[in-house]
């Protein structure tokens, strides 16, 4: 059900066809997520973050070194992956119901069971009265559940999340954090999220990676030593909250100051 | 005429999303939102003044050349005009004549949208082929296509061929770059979505490509099914012995302006047809783009 996540190593160097010039997006970076375990990546921009997603969704390999999914390199994109970025990628001539049978399109169901799973992920999202509506007539909040649905509907064993709620208001991102946090501990998968906004990677995660500007490595890394892993509201109004927020805080511009 | 044709594509516009005109839009969407809201007086005020204008129109056309002394053969009147419609219909074949162009817009429009649409994906699909070919695409959208007439009458004759030609010719283009241009930004990350999902390249395109250009397609689609026209038309003129066109060149050997009027008039509604036929066709297809002009 759930999968262990191991970076080695990794250094990802970018060439450009037309000049010749390359760059150096990560740099012998090495981070874990144990099986079930949320990991918060926190860095700066332009630190490869996204570097990481494309390489751990099988995109695109390493130049060094390697990623392995229980054990197992990544070679190619693989069935138990799935990712979702802070565009709900929701596909605007599909219902809702229909983005979420897209991933389970590729999977040997039958055209009944697709649309049973979907409508059952849609309830656990509290969307099933917008099965049939289409995308540009929810809010930006509903459409990112959707997406979520859609993330969970193949039942990943590891979910990549690139700042799902970096696009939304304040108050629906209270509101999705705790939704996620819940659905997320609930479906009990391994979870990478990467994000830039530090309270949200302290209320939300088991454990925080710290990366570097870029070419990216990791600088800090620690467990957020915190209760209420699936209530992102009621954690962050513990006192201790604050001290790790400051120490992510240091540490990433300490690395600001070095360079 | 010119005024409901306007009316449409304003209120079209909303739809396709893909030229915005920040500054323009505001403007259209109080005058063309307006009627559809139900705003009563208004929209009845505007549908009055639309009737109102042409009517004045038809009297200054019907009233003013006998007016100022302007002979018949150089402007007939509306009334004339009307009459030389029964002429036609009674003597000229008029009927054959006008299905003869009808089909042969519809039939080179099909063939040309289907081509350039064709052409559009596989070129959309090979960024090789389309740097490749991209100099000589622009050389043959350049080159006037109507100027080909004459060459292909050389070539096959004086039948429907040339004019299908021209036809499928002047309306491959414009569809063929929107389809291209709309498969060149289709979201990169929709489609590593779809690879993480391991999706085939076939069933990416269906799934993915094709639906996002549909917009595009359709812009494209309305631009050359008014331009479909133009096409029968010139292969007719050039060297036709049926169809509108040919009745144009036949009046005017005549001296029969209101025969050239009255081919003018009709060709003018199978473009508007077309067009309509393919703003309709897009309203359905694009269901879920519509905002608040449903």
């Amino acid at each position: 059900m759930t999968s262990r996540l191991d970076l080695q190593n990794i250094t990802k160097v970018f060439t450009d066809r037309k000049t010749g010039n390359s760059v150096t997006a990560v740099t012998d970076m090495s981070f874990s997520v144990a099986p079930g375990e949320l990991v918060a990546v926190v860095g700066p921009s332009g630190c490869g973050k996204s570097t990481i997603l494309n390489m751990v969704s099988g995109l695109y390999g390493p130049t060094e070194g390697q990623v392995l999914i229980d054990g197992e390199k990544v070679t190619g994109t693989r069935p138990e992956v799935g990712f979702m970025l802070q565009k709900d990628l929701l596909l605007p001539w599909r219902s809702i119901v229909e983005n979420v049978e897209f991933g389970l399109e590729e999977r040997p169901f039958s055209k009944a069971e697709r649309r049973k799973r979907a409508l059952a992920e849609l309830k656990r999202m509290q969307l099933a009265d917008f099965a049939d509506n289409y995308p540009h007539q929810l809010s930006g909040g509903m459409r990112q559940r959707a997406a979520l649905a859609r993330t969970l509907a193949i039942e990943p064993e590891l979910v990549l999340l690139d700042e799902p709620f970096s696009a939304l208001d304040a108050q629906t991102k209270l509101v999705l954090q705790r939704h996620f946090a819940r659905t997320i501990a609930e479906a009990g998968v391994t979870c990478v999220l990467i994000t830039h906004d530090l309270n949200e990677a302290v209320i939300m995660s088991d454990r925080v990676v710290v990366l570097s500007g870029r070419p990216g490595r990791v600088v800090d890394e620690f467990a957020i030593d915190l209760p209420h892993r699936t209530d992102p509201l009621q954690r962050s109004l513990e006192p201790q909250c604050g001290i790790y927020v400051k120490r992510l805080f240091d540490a990433l511009h300490l690395e600001n100051e070095e360079a | 005429m010119t005024v409901t044709a306007d009316k449409t594509l304003t209120v079209e516009r909303p739809v396709r999303r893909s030229a915005p005109k920040p500054g323009k839009d505001t403007g259209v969407s109080e005058t063309t939102t307006a009627p559809v809201k139900g705003n009563g007086s208004r929209a009845t005020l505007e549908v009055g003044m639309m009737v109102g204008f042409g009517l004045v129109f038809l009297a200054i056309w019907e009233f003013l050349p006998p007016a100022l002394g302007v002979p018949r053969y150089i402007i007939p009147t509306f009334s004339q005009c009307m009459a030389e419609f029964a002429r036609m219909w009674a003597q000229e074949d008029l009927g054959p004549n006008f299905v003869s162009t009808l089909i042969s817009s519809i039939v080179g429009f099909a063939l040309g949208g289907l081509l350039g649409a064709g052409a559009g994906y596989l070129l959309g699909m090979s960024k090789l082929w389309e740097r490749v070919l991209a100099p000589y695409i622009l050389a043959l959208q350049i080159a006037p296509k109507v100027a080909f007439a004459p060459l292909f009458i050389m070539w096959f004759g004086y039948n429907s061929i040339p004019k299908l030609l021209v036809t499928v010719l002047i309306v491959f283009f414009p569809i063929l770059v929107n389809v291209l241009q709309s498969m060149k930004t289709v979201d990169q990350d929709l489609m590593n979505l779809a690879r993480v999902y391991s999706m085939s390249r076939w069933k990416m395109f269906l799934k993915i490509e094709l639906p996002s250009s549909l917009p595009q397609l359709f812009a494209g689609l309305r631009i050359s099914s008014t331009l479909a026209v133009i096409g029968v038309t010139v292969g007719e003129l050039v060297g036709g012995n049926t169809g509108l066109g040919f009745l144009i060149t036949y009046g005017e050997g005549q001296a029969n302006t209101a025969m050239v009027f009255d081919a003018i008039i009709l060709l003018t509604l199978i473009g508007v047809a077309l067009y309509f036929a393919i703003a309709a066709i897009e309203k359905r297809v694009l269901h879920y783009l519509e905002r608040n002009d449903g």
